[in-house]
């Protein structure tokens, strides 16, 4: 059976070019890179050589980028590292309701602890209100947080309007970049982004590693104490043979990927939504290129990813049934879809590897589908 | 997959529905009623309509397939481990769905029982006030959810 992968904003396959690179770090160049004989030297060399990298790749020129496991730690290094070191000047933190739920979690976690925490309402397409955003700053607030490109839906903000009101109220502003980076340039100068978080597995690196950049002279406390790595702020032996394939893995999407997912995003969405009763989630302009989101009346969103499943194809669902909470996507709710609109969702997210054979197919079984699925539903005849 | 008895009766003799659009599944069974030779009642046919995951679906088409030619005393005693345990297990996030099958089924029998003026077992009847009450609940919040979308589409 042929496999079509569609589920690439979950994850993405290592590009071989990226093992390539990673593959001595595990054998003889095994270095600690703390360690000062020349085996520490080689690692420490080509640690600081991922470092530089990747920092050139948002116009890093005041930040420091200390790499962590992943976007998950990242981003609660970045809510809980601030909030904890600012505790003197405030305890109000800025997000949105559409954040991934590293950041939703950290927040709430942070109420437990005293903070206060406004979540920001979006509008159908899920861009946030500047206006609300400018009146939610108070005078005690440490961090406003904001996602990039969304997960869920691909509505990308607008992070120059959002970093130029957070530097005239002097609070900090944090930005979710892991499905964006490498899709759409980040200038961390341009844009006044105090804290960004990446990460490796969502562009063709591997699982296990990511990066927050932390402004120079921003009061942020690690959240893992020990040797005093990375600057003092992110304890452990670095993850050396991870991080050089991290670096790799940022010259892997090119223009032309960026062109030929958006080309075929597009023809996705056309075909989808000859669907009736179909409709796509989030923006036409401003999304990502490799995202896309459907809700189909009258049916069931993880019977249809099930559906796809069995034919081969990766999809993705912000249907209750498919999370552990049983409550449908807080995306998906946050942009004004009723629950049953957003328990039918089926998310399909491109690679650069996509084809429009692929996409061709995926239409085809995706009709027959939602057509067999509407045939078993009770509100399925019209 | 392949559901069976996918579909609706045209003049059932007993309908039910149970699960509410806001947790994502509904399920509508139809039932067909006749007497075998022993004068007792029979599901003579049984079909089914269901919004919901596979698991949904597959619980519903399950409970068709066991209940189908058997007796309505019979088919009242079909439990949600039964369900399961035919189906060869479901995942425990999913259990819940196993319900669904059991409750809409009841609902058919208890519309049945009702209509033809039959005495209507105790259980029975503390079964169809339960998901009435539910019902009711699920509606409200619905409403509340609605309400708050359809002002975030006008603002």
């Amino acid at each position: 059976m042929k496999i079509i992968y569609l589920d690439n904003a979950a994850t993405t396959p290592v590009a071989p070019e990226v093992m390539e690179a990673m593959k001595p770090f595990f054998t003889e160049r095994f270095g600690n890179a703390s360690s000062l004989h020349f085996l520490g030297k080689q690692a420490k060399e080509a640690l600081e050589k991922s470092r530089e990298k990747i920092m050139k790749k948002v116009n890093a020129k005041e930040h420091k980028l200390v790499f962590t496991s992943g976007g998950t730690e990242s981003n609660n290094f970045a809510l809980k590292g601030t909030a904890f070191a600012n505790k003197d000047k405030g305890k109000h933190i800025i997000t949105t309701k559409i954040e991934h739920d590293c950041v939703l979690n950290a927040c709430k976690w942070l109420e437990k602890q005293g903070f206060e925490v406004t979540y920001l309402s979006v509008d159908r397409e899920g861009f946030v209100d500047l206006n609300e955003l400018e009146e939610s700053i108070r005078k005690d607030t440490i961090l406003v947080s904001i996602i990039h490109g969304n997960n869920e839906i691909g509505t990308i903000q607008d992070l120059k309007e959002i970093g130029k009101i957070c530097q005239e109220h002097e609070v900090y502003f944090h930005t979710d970049a892991c499905q964006s980076f490498t899709k759409v340039p980040i200038d961390l100068k341009k844009e006044h982004i105090d804290l960004l978080t990446i990460n490796s597995h969502k562009i063709y690196g591997p699982k296990g590693v990511g990066g927050l950049f932390i402004r120079n002279g921003i009061k942020i406390d690690p959240l893992s104490h020990g040797g005093g790595h990375e600057f003092g702020l992110r304890s452990g032996t670095e993850n050396v043979s991870g991080i050089v394939g991290f670096a790799k893995a940022t010259e892997i999407i090119k223009d032309k990927d960026i062109k030929h997912m958006t080309k075929l995003r597009n023809m996705l969405i056309k075909g989808v939504l000859e669907i009736e009763d179909a409709w796509l989630n989030g923006p036409r302009e401003k999304r990502l290129c490799n995202n896309t989101n459907f809700s189909f009346r009258y049916i069931e969103g993880e019977a249809l990813m099930l559906y796809l499943d069995v034919k081969g194809i990766a999809a993705s669902t912000g249907s209750a049934c498919s999370s552990k909470s049983l409550e449908p996507s807080h995306v998906l709710t946050a942009i004004g879809l009723k629950p049953e609109d957003a328990h039918g969702s089926l998310r399909l997210t491109l690679g650069k590897d996509s084809t429009e054979d692929e996409i061709k197919y995926t239409i085809e079984v995706l009709k027959q589908s939602v057509d067999s699925l509407r045939k078993i539903s009770p509100f399925g005849n019209k | 997959m392949h559901p069976r008895n996918v579909g609706e009766i045209k003049n059932a003799d007993g309908t039910g529905e149970a699960g509410n659009i806001i947790c994502g599944d509904v399920m509508k069974i139809y039932i067909k009623v006749k007497e075998n030779k022993k004068g007792e009642k029979i599901i003579s046919d049984i079909k089914f309509k269901t919004l919901g995951c596979v698991a949904a679906i597959s619980t519903s088409s399950m409970i068709t397939e066991l209940v189908k030619g058997k007796t309505l005393n019979h088919a009242l005693k079909i439990t949600e481990e039964k369900i399961i345990e035919s189906l060869g297990g479901l995942p425990p996030v999913k259990t819940h769905c196993s319900l669904l099958a059991t409750d809409a089924l009841k609902e058919a029998i208890y519309d049945y029982l009702s209509k033809n003026g039959l005495k209507i077992p105790k259980e029975l009847v503390e079964t169809h006030k339960k998901i009435e009450k539910e019902l009711k609940i699920a509606e409200k919040k619905h409403k509340e959810v609605v309400k708050y979308t359809s002002k975030k589409e006008a603002g």
